[in-house]
Order: structure tokens, then sequence, then C-alpha cells
């Protein structure tokens, strides 16, 4: 699994509120044509961008189980997780590969964003047959 | 299903028809639909290899036939394995001649299938994977990708409203005048929903997932064709035709989202336009006028106008009035907001526009934030029109609407 995990605080690149048009565009092509590359490849298991922290809510059990809701933004949160792929690969050299690959999406002047990009196994499940 | 239209058509249309009649033969939905969906799969992979047989609908409803008779038999034995081995015999006998008489009951059947997966009862997420399974005769599996959903879970969805329906004791026969009319409400409305979720998909990478859309036109003609004289299943009709006639434009390269204004309408299909165009003209005057006549008398307008700027706004923003006082919801509020902008103004359709920000249905809602900033744009405000697109990119939860979003902030900011 690659978790793509921005850092609020020191983000070493700009939000993408603030990149031209122009820069979105290739950002969003980059990974267009990545998921399309790792679908062909058979790679691809799952992969979902999430809506924004700010959108975020964290659930508690409360008191008799109801639910205790709070909502984001939150200024104590370090970091917040973009979106994430699952990927089916032969070895674990070669999530780091891909996690490399994307790390690299084009940003503002085309420049290469080398954002953090968290790489961990997916637990497997019981058989079925059990 | 591998991909020969013809047959995943066909069956599309007889699975309806075939668990209409082994329902009512055994008298048991759940048993019949698991039945039907055997002899579906059992088709779509025979037919295309050995030819599809004379009798198609026979075919199915033998095959569902026998399945059935096996699970009455497995039941049966487990009480009794002696009492079965004297059964068996009239039991085939009786299943092979009568699988064709029933010829009168398939269209009456179709409608009452819907009715009965479209059950009040149902929330309308069950209500839609149990009538796209049952009456759209699509595979468990093809309904969970629609969805996004695992396929056990889509799996699960079904049997609970299966179970549910059980439970409220609906029979399996057409309900009398007055529940019929209130039930062909919550029918419409199912397709509707089933047709939107196909035409903007509430999450995920891909903004049309085509065959939702084109199974709510097919179901919604089926409908009609059952109900030629109701206008408002007329109105559905037309609306979906009008609406889905506009797709071909509505995205551009790497499936980039266009908006209506920025549309090339030589790329609308024309032949649906004239479809959808002929419907709603022909239903408005028979009447009574509900919100999916007034909706697709708007698409109609939309699509008729040779250009954006050449649009009736005023005529529209009359029919979103109507609409308003027939069916008040905030989105039809919203899009009056946006009516009344084309027509008076900016400025006017944002102060329409601020009387949405106390309705908790819509307060925080990206399509508020989305139409505000498409008025600051026009109002030439960027600074704020910047602000709203930001706000509407980070809570909408489709992909293509959130790139769309954050490109028109962009090249506001650009501009500045």
């Amino acid at each position: 699994m690659l978790l793509m995990q921005f850092s609020l605080a020191n983000a070493d690149f700009p939000s993408i509120d603030t990149w031209t048009p122009e820069e979105i565009r290739a950002h969003i092509g980059f990974m267009g044509d990545s998921n399309g590359k790792l679908t062909a490849a058979g790679e691809l298991v799952d992969g979902q961008g999430l809506a924004g922290a700010d959108q975020a809510k964290i659930v508690r059990g409360g008191n008799g189980g109801a639910a205790v809701v709070t909502e984001g933004p939150f200024a104590e949160t370090k970091e917040f997780l973009a979106g994430y792929w699952i990927v089916d690969t032969d070895t674990p050299e070669r999530a780091v590969e891909i996690a490399a690959e994307l790390s690299a999406a084009p940003g503002p002047g085309g420049r290469p964003l080398n954002m953090p990009i968290e790489v961990r196994p997916v637990m497997s499940a019981p058989p079925q047959e059990i | 299903m591998n991909g020969n239209p013809h047959v995943e058509d066909l069956l599309r249309e007889l699975a309806p028809q075939v668990v209409g009649v082994l329902t009512r033969r055994f008298g048991d939905f759940t048993t019949a639909e698991d039945a039907v969906q055997e002899a579906l799969l059992a088709a779509a992979t025979h037919w295309p290899q050995e030819g599809v047989p004379d009798n198609p609908r026979g075919w199915l409803i033998q095959v569902g036939y026998r399945r059935m008779i096996e699970v009455v038999r497995s039941e049966q034995a487990r009480r009794n394995r002696e009492d079965l081995a004297a059964r068996r015999e009239p039991y085939d006998l009786l299943a092979a001649p009568a699988a064709d008489l029933e010829a009168t009951a398939d269209r009456d059947d179709t409608l009452v299938l819907l009715l009965m997966c479209c059950h009040p009862a149902l929330s309308p997420a069950s209500a839609i994977s149990l009538t796209l399974r049952a009456v759209g005769g699509l595979s468990t599996a093809e309904i969970a990708r629609a969805f996004m959903v695992p396929e056990a879970t889509m799996a699960q969805r079904i049997s609970r409203a299966k179970q549910r329906i059980k439970a409220s004791g609906v029979p399996f026969s057409m309900p009398d005048r007055e529940d019929r009319a209130r039930r062909l409400d919550a029918v419409l409305h199912v397709l509707y929903l089933i047709f939107n979720e196909g035409h903007t998909s509430s999450a995920g990478p891909d903004l049309r997932r085509v065959e939702l859309s084109s199974e709510a036109i097919r179901l919604a003609r089926a409908v009609h064709a059952l109900l030629p004289t109701n206008s408002e299943v007329a109105g559905l009709l037309a609306l979906m035709l009008l609406t889905e006639a506009r797709s071909p434009a509505r995205t551009g390269p790497g499936g980039a989202l266009i908006s209506l204004a920025d549309q090339d309408r030589g790329r609308w299909d024309a032949a649906a336009i004239a479809e959808g165009v002929a419907l709603i003209t022909a239903a408005l005057p028979r009447g009574p006028v509900g919100p999916y006549q007034l909706q697709a008398a708007i698409a109609a307008l939309h699509d008729e106008a040779p250009s954006a700027e050449k649009t009736d706004w005023p005529q529209i923003l009359a029919l979103y009035r109507v609409l308003e006082r027939h069916s008040a919801n905030p989105v039809v509020s919203l899009n009056r907001a946006v009516a009344t902008a084309m027509v008076h103004g900016p400025a006017v359709g944002l102060d329409a526009l601020a009387a949405l920000d106390t309705d908790p249905r819509m307060a925080g809602h990206h399509r508020l934030y989305a139409a505000r900033a498409h008025l600051y744009e026009m109002l030439d405000d960027r600074p704020a029109a910047v602000e709203n697109y930001r706000a509407a990119a980070s809570r909408t939860t489709s992909l293509p609407e959130q790139h769309y979003l954050t490109l028109r902030a962009a090249r506001l900011a650009k501009g500045n």
C-alpha cells in the first residue's frame, strides 16, 4: 500500500491552490497516465484520492455507543492522507520503485514534487477455505 | 456476460418476465430471483457459443424452473428421501409443458416486479440494487462494480432487501389503483436515481458510469411502453434522453469536465434530443404536470438553444418557479437562483443563493459554492470567485468535478 502522506506544517512544495492551470493539468495527466500503466501491468489493485483534510471527521463511540464526532480542520494534526494506491507487486522493491515514480509527479514549473509516499505491506487475510 | 450485446440485451429484457412467471408459479420471489440469476448465467455462457435458442424465454423459464425444483427437492430430501424419489417424476412432467404457456403475462409482470423492487419499505440504495438485479438482469458483480462496493457487500444488500420484502408481506400481484399510483412514484424515483448515478457519479475517478444511465433509460422505456398515457413516465423518459444527449460533449481529453456553456453543441446527440422533445411536447398538454415533465421541459430548452447565449433563460426561470412550488427542494432553489442570475444579473442571483445558506441540506454543499463562484465570476469579482471555486473543490467527492473546479480557480487566480 502506497500512502500519499503530506505534512501540513512543512510541505516542501506549495499547495495545489497556488499552481497555474497548466501545472495542475500536467499533474492530473501524470497521475492518470501512471494509474493507466499500473493497471495495464496488472499491478494496481485499488487507488483513491481522498477529499481535503478539512472535510475529515473523527468519530469515537461515546456513552452508550452514541457517536461523538469532531470536525476538522485540526490545527494540531501534523500530517494528512491525500490518497492511496494498493498495488500487487512481485517484490517489495517494485513497490518502492512505483512509489518513487509517483512521488516525482510534476508540480510548479514542471519540476518533480518528490512528495513523501509511505509504503506499507497489506496484511493478508486467512485462507478462504477455513 | 462476455461482450455479446445482442445476447446481453435479450437477457435483460427477458429477466423480469422469467422472474415473474416463476414467482407466480411458486409464490416465492426470493428463490425465483436466485434461480433466474443462475439461468441468466447459464444462458450467458451457452448462447454465445451454441446460438440463441428459438424460444429464449422458454429456455430461461425451463432452466430457472429446474433450478427451483432442485431447491424444493433438496429441502424435501432433508425431511424425507423416500418421498422425494416418488415425487421426482410428476415434477419433471409438470415442468416441461408449462414453460411456454404463459404468453399473456409478460407485460404486467415487469411492472409488478418493478413495483415490488421499489417498495417504499426499502432504502433507496436497496431498491436500486434489487431493481437492477431482478428487473435489469444485471449480475451482482456488475452492480457491485457500478457502485464500487465489494461483491459480497452488494450480495448482502440484495439479500437484506429481499428479506425485507418478504417480511413486509407484499403479495406478488398488481396493487390496486390507488396504491399503484403511490408506488409508481417510488419506481420513477428509483429509476431517476439510477440514471443520475450513471450520469454524474457521486464519487470516484470517472464522471459517468454509462451502464447505469443506459440501463435507467432502458427501464424507463419499458415502463413507458407499459403505461403509455402516464405523462410523468413520459416526462422522466424525456428528461433522461435530453440529459444523456449532451454526454458526448460533457467531457474533454482525459475525462476533463466541460461546463454547459462551453460545450460543443455539434456533438450533442440530435436523435435523442428530437425523441425527448417529441415525448415532452406530447406529454405536457396531456397533464397532470409533475416534476419530471417540468425538468424535461427545462432540459429541452437547453438542448434546443443554438448557443449558451441564445438560451431562453426567462422561460427556464419561469419553469423553475413552477417546479419550486411543486416540489420545494434546495437543489431546485439553487438552479432557480442560477437562472435568476442569467435573467436579472449575477447580483440578484447571489441574493437568491444567500437564502440557501441557512438550509441544513445545502449549507456546506459543494454545489452551493460552485454556483456562487460562477456568479462571482460573472460579476468579475475574481477573489470571491476563486475562493468559492476552491471551497467547492475541497468539498466534492467526484474527482473530475474536483479537477474542473481546481482548474477554474487556478485560471481565474492567474488572471489577477
